[in-house]
């Protein structure tokens, strides 16, 4: 079906200005990605996995301006944490800031230099995951960032890694439009820990492709920086072999507009994937998670942790589905999606999907959306619990089912103190 | 220590008035006991005590060792030295039953401009006090209330009053919900605090907890007021008659 007139013209606009190499197996990937993309045209409104975000800015051809935010009050986040730096300013690599790419039982390149090549094992994974999970929900910024991504890393885990591999996204310039995109691949029984931080540009669009072999395992923690004013919109799309293991966990704290998209596919006989996320937002704040599980194989377990914490008029979303595939038997799907709305201006949406072809299969959802439990916070005070430490205690305690999600308990602190922090600021 | 005066509260939002001027006095060092039947304003009283919201206090005063608590928030009511163990202890999925005894501690501390309790000291003095209860390690871990028997609810109060060291404790209806067995072990968790500097109303429906704990004077109340005030033969008397001939001796 050829796109209207009217579309052709939106999405020609946008790429004017963005071009790509055609060499090597790259050039390749990012040419079948236009295609996709020109297929698809740039989403709107109108599309009914974008009814409760507007994609208006994210599409526009002008990233909006966002003013740059130092968080002079506390120290970065996993600061503590030992591990291997690759750092991104504006989505441009700074290699001054960021360590040397080295790390036993990993294989780290950026894909700025890994292009040119007629061979790499990046082949069977850039743009092709991203591919599988255009269907059967479009994702048209997935294939744009394919096209035209600028740079990314690419990384192929051989063993059990000793530290983990952390991306550090700075946003130093008002009007920087970033788009990164990156792969890894996790070995058969091997293991790798990534972490990701920062707001990274006014406008960032990321994306990054997990293959997990059978037996592999992989643990993503990422914190989206404390920006008021960014936007961004993610691409996680994971293809999971028998056995592997999944875990992503995601922080976003502020941001006018995030947009968290997350394809997995359990292809493999009881592999495992858990998503979660902890959002809290204080005004302009329209966060979106955006998850689609496929249990395309017997055994499996999927497990879906969203919470958010609201106020001033903050916006959540949710839409989150699982698909058992027929003969996907004794699938064990878990989803939760909850919103704690401090002041009745805040919004939560949820649309939480089952669709299933299988029979014996164990699968639940459930989405609420609540005040803060005023028995509880009595409760709390009157043991001497003053008023705001016992809010802050209950909102913790309402992300706790999501911060669980995350294995290293040295991160999952981190990311407490973060949550705790705040609430702290943002306590009126 | 507690000095009630002429108390009228109503409810906030059906303009009824629950307690009628209400007169109690509780000295340091004794335990006062309140029964009474349903719906006689018992619980309220202690809610309002506490700083519940949903009640107005119409008229009247209650101070604690000279200070006004109606004007205090709850958590300053608590650094005051009040505690209210509850009917129905709060169920609080999320909060660790430890997080939140020794936040309560330090907040108490902290107000009270003492120095906070390190971790390590706390650990020790929580484990002994929480042996004597019965609660174990487990119970201490697990999140505030959140699939502890009616018994543990009951016992894990205890275990936080023992913790804060409160003033004036008030206990309401602590025995609803308990076996013999838990009934005596939560009594001599009261008893083991009783001291000079500290008092206890109990607002109990039986008089079997006043068996275990002994109060010194036994309020009958009725109606939003307190009608009879007696020595422990009170008590007896409404276990025996009910509270029919006390309430048509008043009329």
């Amino acid at each position: 079906m050829a796109l209207p007139q009217a579309k052709q013209d939106q999405l020609a606009a946008r790429i004017a200005g963005l071009s790509f190499a055609r060499e090597g197996w790259l050039g390749a990937a990012r040419g079948e990605a236009l295609a996709r993309l020109s297929a698809m045209g740039l989403p709107a409104r109108r599309d009914e996995y974008w009814r409760y975000t507007d994609p208006t800015s994210l599409t526009a051809v002008e990233a909006p301006a966002a003013k740059v935010f130092v968080a002079d009050d506390e120290s970065p986040v996993f600061d503590a944490i030992d591990r291997v730096k690759i750092v991104f300013r504006d989505g441009v690599f700074d290699p001054a800031a960021s360590d040397d790419l080295k790390l036993a039982g990993v294989e780290i390149e950026r894909l700025a230099r890994a292009g040119g090549a007629h061979i790499h094992w990046a082949r069977d994974v850039y743009g092709v995951l991203e591919a599988r999970g255009q269907v059967p929900v479009q994702r048209p910024l997935a294939a744009l960032n394919s096209a035209f991504a600028t740079d990314g890393v690419l990384i192929r885990v051989t063993g059990k890694a000793a530290k983990p591999v952390s991306l550090i996204y700075v946003h130093e310039s008002e009007t920087s439009d970033a788009i990164l995109h990156h792969c890894v691949k996790v070995d058969s029984g091997a293991e790798i820990t990534i972490l990701e931080n920062g707001p990274a540009a006014a406008r960032f669009s990321k994306v990054m492709e997990v293959e997990v072999a059978e037996g592999g395992r992989f643990h993503h923690v990422r914190a989206q920086g404390r920006d008021h004013e960014r936007r961004a919109v993610t691409h996680i799309f994971a293809r999971l072999g028998a056995g592997a293991l999944f875990k992503s966990f995601t922080l976003t704290a502020n941001g006018v507009l995030t947009r968290n998209e997350a394809v997995i596919e359990l292809a493999g006989d009881e592999a495992v994937a858990h998503v979660a996320g902890a959002a809290v937002g204080d005004g302009a704040f329209h966060h979106d998670d955006t998850v689609f599980v496929t249990h395309a194989a017997e055994r499996c377990e999927s497990r879906q942790v969203f919470k958010k914490v609201l106020k001033n008029g903050a916006v959540g979303v949710f839409q989150g589905k699982i698909l058992v595939k027929p003969g996907a038997q004794k699938t064990d799907g878990y989803q939760i999606s909850q919103s704690l709305l401090l002041d009745e201006d805040s919004q939560f949406l949820a649309k939480p999907e089952l669709e299933i072809y299988a029979d014996d299969v164990k699968c639940s959802h459930g989405s609420t959306s609540g005040a803060i439990d005023e028995v509880a916070l009595f409760y709390l005070r009157s043991r001497g619990v003053p008023e705001r430490a016992a809010q802050s205690l209950l909102v913790l305690a309402f992300l706790a089912e999501a911060i669980a999600e995350i294995d290293d308990e040295a991160i999952a602190e981190d990311i407490r103190s973060r949550l705790e922090g705040w609430l702290a600021r943002h306590e009126r | 220590m507690l000095e009630i005066k002429n108390l009228h509260v109503k409810l906030e939002e059906e303009d009824k008035q629950i307690l009628k001027g209400v007169d109690l006095t509780v000295k340091a060092g004794e335990v006062h006991a309140i029964m009474g039947p349903n719906g006689s304003g018992k619980s309220t009283l202690s809610y309002v005590l506490a700083g519940r919201e949903g009640y107005e206090v119409t008229e009247g005063s209650a101070r604690l060792a000279g200070e006004e608590l109606l004007e205090m928030e709850p958590e300053e009511r608590a650094a005051a030295g009040l505690f209210l163990a509850f009917q129905y202890p709060v169920e609080i999925p999320g909060v660790g039953n430890m997080t939140f005894l020794r936040t309560a501690v330090n907040a108490q501390r902290k107000a009270r401009g003492e120095e906070e309790m390190s971790a390590g000291d706390f650990l020790k003095v929580v484990r002994e006090k929480a042996k004597k209860l019965k609660i174990d390690a487990e119970m201490l871990k697990r999140p505030v209330n959140v699939g502890f028997s009616g018994g543990e609810k009951k016992r894990n109060e205890i275990l936080q009053m023992a913790m804060l060291e409160p003033k004036m404790c008030i206990l309401d209806e602590t025995d609803s919900g308990l076996d013999v067995d838990a009934m005596k072990l939560v009594s001599d968790g009261v008893n083991a605090l009783r001291d000079e500097g500290r008092a206890f109303l109990v607002i109990t429906h039986y008089q079997r907890l006043l068996d275990h704990i002994r109060p010194d004077v036994v309020h009958i109340m009725a109606a939003g007021r307190i009608i009879k005030t007696g020595g422990p033969e009170l008590a007896l008397e409404v276990e025996h008659n009910g509270y029919a001939d006390i309430l048509a001796e008043v009329q």
